[in-house]
């Protein structure tokens, strides 16, 4: 935590100029204080005439996260992709949105290739070429976990990103490991007494990361650039194998206007829904705090995934499944200390999996 | 071919794909009107000019300042600030101190002499300026600006009317005054002191004045008819201002009785205080919250030890007492008589109870309509007389200074429309920037800077002014607490959050352009831009 280039997402002298401390910049602020995304000599890597939906925060996620990386690593970065959404809208052949050297290969061996491609590297003597994987939340959670699991113990010099946005949108918003309780998706219909996916399943990837013990973890979300480009930065400075878990909404599967990406990508953070932290080597030591906490609520009136838990007029319908799903954002605020920015003392262990109720 | 690094293989870019055709809404930049500039009653462009002092730029603030308004010193003083009353930041933390920036900013200017310039060529044309109030003095700066050749005339021997006779010192120092004052003068108008004009149409034709504002005030303090022994001591709030700020202040004795509810009445309490009376006492017959003084003055009146009886009216005046009846409101809110007296001994009374203005310089002009001792005047400051305009206190309106700048400036305009023979045309308006389009999720929490203030002794015993001033920084901090409401400030939040890079930065201080050609309309910059600058409208198709 010493390093110099530890510069921490939002300083005391961003405090006071309006906005500087969390849009993307401000004419006021020191350039090098501003986020990467402000800068017009920003990569752009993933450019303009891709074909992602309207608003969605894939795309936005990923430009943030590599931008971010290619600052990091002076331009050079490979960056490794597995099968999804990502790669099918910016990829149609013969056209190509991405602007950094991209790899893909299947669904489930992204991992793989990019342990790969760093030990090619590595025999190639080029420590300056730093590699990149990244994949959708069925790509890391699901079907890559087995080669992600083995990258994380052979801590591979690898930072793997995943984008999630809690379903496998690109095949038509089929359920994946990373849905959460009650959200309405292809194979989870909202019918029935438990309507939507069920509570006590699925698995949170940043705990298991944490679990192998990695040199970082990290989590963040498309509403919070200072902070998703700090963790960047962060994990650009260290070696092996590092984590980065986005929170990306998905207009398309979650059933929400285009328009709101970010805005609830925001309440999910400051419901406490999606806890925003970091840990190095096995241990929390950072979490972004809740600005304004909201109930869960103000989170899922916002999507059509959850439609089904309200009736027209908008009254809830279901009022005693909603108080599990705040139960679950109440516990993450106590075991994360979200609403006081403390640092939690108990480990990573003795934090249940994501869905428990 | 120049391939980005380790790329082997020649692809087409996705550039290839304008994706604008998918749109069906675009978002465009607006302008909309902060709820401060709508407020203030001198039209100034508040967000304007807290932009330029926000990047510490003190001489182009001021510059914006004053196109609006002469005398942010005094105004940053006297002003009652409906401008922070409307600010949106109140619905979020406090409201931003504008007026405390202002007057930082004028006494910036006075500190460092920065005037304002006269560009426009000389018209040839003479206006007669009566009266050197904000509303005259306003009215002078304006025509000046605009080419146009000024005679100022005052009636009194020293120029600033009401600013200088009615308004104390401890709020108002003379020194600044006096600079401002003279600020104007410098741009060249004729001033003319101790120079009553008694016959307005009679002054024009004598010196053949293409046109005349008139802002002659109210001077003209209000009487009621109060039974009073011989030797009761009764005067007037405005004589008693006037007094105060001439050579010979008034004696009053130790117990001092103010009759009414407005801010004179809580001027001549204060001035009571600081003359030596230790027990000022303000009656008013209605409650507190239907006074018309402003909060802020009761306020400070309270915490200088003046006391308030409220519901009761003066029914008597004798040598060192006074006879009260207690009223009481019927249900229309209207103080009714109880028939219950009591006592209260005081030395003097002053009667606080309104001013009338003294027309009698329009006699010779029957198409100037006057009701309800006021001339009637449209929005354009116009009298029925052609060539003839009228503003301050003498016409209906709030009687503040601020209002009076306002009259001042719009008649400036008029006027100089009517010297030019083009129909005057305000500015068109735009739509109010509201709370509700604001995101204010993006805004630090920034508590608001208090002003320091006389302590409590000092206040009470002399005219030393009461509020002080922010020093640089607090005042740049102050001015950096402008939300920006309804207008770019360029935090580069919508060339961050588009996920199309449909953004183009135009440059420092040229704000952005879409990009149709990628944009697809999803929005996401209309919700997330802090200020609510940017509209999303529907695509014609």
């Amino acid at each position: 935590m010493s390093e110099p280039d530890r510069v921490p997402a939002r300083s005391e002298r961003l405090k006071f100029y309006q906005v500087g401390s969390f849009a993307a910049g401000n004419r006021l602020v020191d350039p090098a204080l501003r986020t990467v995304q402000s800068d017009e000599g920003r990569t752009n890597s993933i450019t303009s005439g891709h074909r992602a939906c309207q608003g969605c925060g894939e795309a936005l996620g990923a430009r943030y996260a590599l931008d971010a990386a290619m600052r990091a690593a002076d331009g050079r970065i490979v960056a490794v992709n597995a099968t999804g959404c990502l790669e099918v809208f910016s990829t149609p052949f013969p056209e190509t949105s991405w602007r950094v050297a991209w790899l893909h290969s299947l669904f489930g061996n992204a991992p793989a290739v990019a342990t790969g491609v760093a030990a090619a590297l590595r025999v190639r003597g080029r420590p300056d070429i730093r590699v990149v994987a990244q994949a959708g939340d069925g790509g890391t959670v699901d079907i890559g976990f087995g080669t992600l699991s083995g990258m994380f113990e052979r801590n591979d010099d690898v930072l793997f990103i995943c984008y999630d946005n809690e379903a496998y949108m690109n095949t038509g918003v089929q359920r994946s490991g990373a849905t959460p309780p009650l959200a309405r998706t292809a194979t989870t219909e909202a019918a029935g007494p438990e309507p939507g996916n069920r509570f006590g399943q699925g698995k949170n990837l940043p705990l298991l990361a944490i679990a192998h013990g990695i040199p970082y973890v990290a989590t963040a979300t498309v509403a919070d650039l200072h902070d998703l480009e700090a963790k960047v930065r962060r994990a650009m400075v260290l070696h092996g194998a590092r984590y980065l878990h986005v929170l990306v909404p998905c207009p398309l599967g979650w059933g929400s206007e285009p328009r709101d990406t970010i805005r609830i990508a925001r309440l999910a953070g400051e419901t406490g829904l999606f806890p925003v932290f970091a840990a190095e080597d096995g241990v929390v030591t950072e979490v972004t705090p809740i600005r304004q906490r909201q109930p869960v609520e103000a989170y899922l009136r916002l999507q059509g995934r959850y439609r089904h838990l309200f009736d027209a007029q908008g009254r809830a319908r279901r009022p005693e499944l909603i108080a599990r799903l705040q139960a679950i954002a109440d516990r993450n605020i106590a075991r994360f200390g979200l609403d006081r920015a403390r640092v939690p003392t108990e480990t990573a262990a003795t934090v249940p999996a994501r869905g428990a109720s | 071919m120049e391939r980005p690094f380790a790329i082997t293989l020649g692809v087409g870019s996705s550039l290839a794909n304008k994706t604008g055709s998918w749109r069906v809404e675009r978002p465009v930049y607006v302008d909309r009107l902060p709820p401060c500039n709508d407020a203030c009653p001198a039209g100034e462009n508040v967000q304007q000019w807290l932009y330029h002092a926000e990047a510490g730029d003190y001489e182009a603030a001021w510059r914006q300042l004053v196109a609006d308004n002469p005398l942010p010193a005094v105004m940053g003083r006297v002003c009652y600030h409906p401008c922070e009353t409307a600010c949106n930041r109140a619905q979020l933390d406090e409201a931003v101190g504008i007026n405390a920036v202002e007057r930082f900013l004028g006494d910036q200017a006075l500190a460092r002499g920065w005037s304002p310039a006269v560009e426009a060529p000389p018209t040839g044309r003479r206006v007669l300026v009566v009266g050197s109030g904000p509303s005259g003095l306003a009215a002078a700066f304006h025509l000046r600006r605009r080419g146009h050749a000024v005679t100022l005339d005052e009636a009194q021997a020293e120029p600033g009317g009401m600013m200088r006779y009615g308004i104390p010192a401890y709020r108002l120092p003379r020194a600044v005054l006096d600079a401002e004052i003279e600020r104007i003068e410098g741009m060249g108008l004729e001033l003319r002191l101790s120079h009553p004009v008694t016959d307005a149409a009679a002054a024009m034709t004598a010196e053949g004045f293409d046109a005349a504002f008139l802002a002659v005030g109210a001077q003209i303090g209000r009487n009621a008819y109060i039974p009073a022994g011989d030797s009761a001591r009764i005067l007037d709030a405005l004589s008693l201002l006037r007094g105060t700020a001439s050579a010979e202040p008034p004696q009053l004795g130790r117990r001092v009785v103010v009759v009414g509810g407005g801010n004179t009445a809580m001027d001549a309490a204060r001035t009571a205080r600081r003359l030596g009376a230790t027990d000022a006492v303000v009656v008013y017959r209605r409650t507190r919250d239907r006074m018309p003084a402003h909060d802020i003055e009761v306020e400070e009146a309270l915490a200088e030890g003046v006391r308030m009886r409220w519901l009761a009216t003066v029914a008597r005046a004798d040598a060192g007492r006074l006879v009260l009846e207690r009223m009481r409101l019927d249900d229309t809110g209207f103080p009714q008589p109880t028939g219950e007296f009591e006592e209260l001994a005081a030395d003097a009374l002053v009667l606080a109870l309104g001013q009338d203005a003294d027309l009698s310089c329009l006699q010779a002009m029957p198409e100037v309509t006057v009701t309800d001792g006021v001339v009637r005047v449209g929005g354009d400051m116009a009298t029925g007389h052609p060539g003839v305009f009228a503003g301050g206190d003498m016409v209906e309106g709030e009687r503040t200074v601020t209002v009076a700048i306002g009259h001042g400036k719009r008649a400036a305009r008029t006027i100089d429309a009517y010297l030019r023979g083009t129909p005057a045309a305000d500015a068109a308006r735009h739509p109010l920037a509201s709370y509700d389009r604001l995101n204010t999720w993006y805004y630090a929490d920034a508590p608001k800077s208090l002003q320091p203030e006389l302590d409590l002794a000092r206040r009470q015993s002399t005219f030393d002014e009461v509020v002080g001033g922010l020093d640089e920084s607090t005042a740049l901090f102050e001015a950096r607490r402008c939300l920006s409401c309804g207008n770019c400030f360029e935090c580069d939040n919508c060339y961050g959050v588009c996920p199309d890079n449909a953004v183009r930065k135009l440059g420092p201080g040229l704000r952005y352009a879409f990009d149709y050609d990628y944009c697809k309309g999803c929005g996401i910059c209309v919700t997330e831009c802090p200020c609510g600058a940017i509209d999303l409208v529907p695509e014609q198709i």
